[in-house]
């Protein structure tokens, strides 16, 4: 079974952001960076299943030259090589843009399974698998907690989840795409030779010339949205902050929640 | 740039679906915005409820999408009768609520009708002869201000808590919308649905939660947590990456994937504030949030605040509950 893993490299989700000088993106001087937390479910779902059926492990991330290292580390976990969109003409791009790239690395590497996380943290359109998977002509399911390849691979069982406490279980044919839920497994970590091995893995950097795209189709040139600006949102009123150490914060808080909100 | 705005509601057990109301609302204000008509369309075998449910709401006309294919929800089904019946009618926007179900196959339907696709609006506004769309970006950190290039449709969703439900001073019409589904097919096997396993604990009845998020740094420090809890007499609640990490089991989970309380008291620690967390929440009757990124979102909502370092703050906290006790 040859597996596709999309990765997208994103911010720490500690990280402090500020906007853009252009007020387009964030500053993403001294950021620090890593692989977005579906995807990073995604890649060990990818694993597992490659260890037991059997087959490749296939990593592939759209990004700049520093999603390098979402790739590195997608290796060094034990993805068996990585296909790099670093391309400038990739850049900036919508759901749309993004998934006609994507769809063009499938179809060269004719996947059996392609599995991603659901959302991004950073543009967190939700949709990239989806729409992968529509341009593919393949099923997809969504916000996948549970994922089994049944026997001869051509089909899977999958658990999505639903609202309010409900999983729906269903049948998905093989190919698809598989967009998962972060927690529906335990991630590895890299092992030292895991990490030394990751350095001598095929790291392949693809341009839009070779995959047979038209740079005009990806990218921001082919986004079918156009980012204005980026902000900070409006907060309504706010909360009442106290100031000062811990212990006269949470005196003056306690007060007000028996004086003031009468909670307690 | 007047055109047709078609709203696509999501029925739950024969009823609509609560974030259908709000994606009316969100559907009647841009038919007034752009000068177009919001009609409602539902997707069903049998309409039950929720087509007259949803007339009430201010659209021109609700219409039902009929098919024995629509009985099971499959996103291949339901973008397909989208798309088919779209066909004819060429709507400019589809609006669908920003819900598990409707996100789960919007992409499908944008891909089926070539529509641009600006998923989890929070709001907009006209700019000229574009409409300027609000989504957050980075988790609800910070928001984007989007456009549409080009002329063709847009497929977009609708955020839980954006925009407030009216219903409107009439009734609309309701109608069936003829659909040829010979060409409509469910693209998955729906084998049941089931309840997640361990929800034993239900929060919904405390009167006070401990909100623990991904800020409390590990399962090591729950105790500073509980600590709090038992101070105040409370349930210890957690949002989703607390759960996940394995902190927590997932039957303490609070938010669009958990459960949704509404107690007097909600102490939200560590906890940025992702939309998904707060819709299972923000109901609270007073909410304080303790986190050490004065910008986090949750104290937007919150009506309390302390800007610190959790394992300061929550030692504090329960020296301080104990001794307005004492």
């Amino acid at each position: 079974m040859k597996i596709g893993v999309c990765i997208k490299q994103v911010p720490d989700p500690e990280a402090r952001l500020s906007v853009s000088a252009d007020g387009r993106w964030i500053d993403e001087e001294e950021m620090a960076f890593g692989i977005n937390e579906g995807d990073e479910y995604a890649v060990e779902e990818a694993l597992a299943i490659a260890e037991q059926a059997g087959g490749e492990v296939v990593a592939v991330s759209l990004g700049p030259e520093r999603a390098r290292e979402a790739l590195r580390k997608a290796l060094a976990v034990g993805a068996g090589r990585a296909v790099h969109l670093a391309d400038d003409a990739f850049q900036g791009g919508d759901c749309w843009a993004t998934a006609r790239a994507l769809a063009e690395v499938a179809r060269r590497e004719s996947f059996d399974l392609i599995l991603t996380g659901s959302q991004s943290a950073d543009a967190g359109f939700g949709s990239t698998g989806t729409l992968l998977a529509a341009l593919l002509g393949w099923p997809h399911a969504w916000l996948v907690v549970g994922l089994e390849v049944e026997e001869g691979g051509g089909s899977a069982r999958v658990t999505r989840e639903m609202e309010a406490g409900k999983n729906e279980l269903l049948r998905v044919k093989l190919p698809a795409v598989i967009e998962v839920q972060a927690g529906i497994n335990k991630p590895r970590y890299a092992s030292l030779k895991g990490i030394m091995q990751a350095k001598r893995k095929e790291l392949a950097e693809l341009t839009p010339a070779d995959l047979g795209l038209d740079p005009a189709r990806v990218g921001a040139a082919g986004a079918r949205l156009e980012i204005l600006s980026v902000s900070v949102p409006k907060k309504g009123e706010g909360a009442q902050i106290f100031e000062g150490d811990a212990q006269t914060a949470a005196r003056q808080l306690v007060e007000k929640l028996r004086t003031e909100a009468r909670v307690l | 740039m007047a055109g047709k705005i078609w709203i696509l509601l999501q029925q739950r057990g024969g009823e609509l679906h609560p974030m259908s109301k709000e994606a009316i609302a969100a559907g009647t204000r841009l038919a007034d915005l752009v000068g177009g008509e919001a009609e409602a369309l539902l997707l069903c075998a049998e309409p039950g409820s929720a087509a007259e449910e949803a007339a009430g709401y201010g659209v021109s006309a609700v219409r039902i999408v009929r098919s024995a294919k629509l009985a099971d929800y499959t996103p291949g089904a339901f973008a397909g009768a989208v798309a088919a019946a779209a066909s004819a009618a060429a709507p400019g926007w589809i609006v669908l609520p920003h819900s598990y179900q409707s996100v789960d196959y919007m992409a499908r339907l944008a891909h089926l009708v070539d529509a641009a696709l600006v998923p989890e609006v929070v709001g907009f506004r006209r700019d000229g002869d574009d409409v300027v769309w609000t989504r957050p970006v980075f988790t609800g950190k910070l928001q984007s201000e989007v456009r549409v290039r080009g002329d063709g449709p847009v497929v977009l969703s609708v955020q839980a808590g954006a925009f407030a439900a009216e219903s409107g001073e009439r009734s609309a019409p309701i109608d069936e919308l003829e659909v040829d589904d010979a060409g409509i097919e469910p693209d998955r096997e729906v084998l049941g649905v089931e309840e997640v396993a361990g929800e034993h604990v239900d929060l919904t009845q405390a009167p006070i939660i401990v909100a623990v998020g991904r800020g409390i740094g590990g399962a090591e420090n729950m105790g500073e947590a509980e600590a709090l809890a038992r101070a105040l007499g409370a349930e210890i609640g957690a949002s989703r990456p607390v759960i996940d990490s394995g902190w927590l089991p997932r039957d303490r989970q609070i938010g669009s994937s958990g459960q949704t309380v509404a107690p007097k008291l909600y102490i939200a620690a560590g906890i940025s504030g992702a939309i998904q967390h707060l819709v299972g929440m923000k109901g609270s009757r007073c909410i304080v949030a303790i986190n050490k990124d004065a910008s986090a979102p949750i104290f937007a909502v919150a009506q309390y605040g302390i800007v610190g370092d959790l394992h300061e703050v929550l030692p504090a906290l329960t020296e301080a509950a104990q001794e307005a006790k004492a």
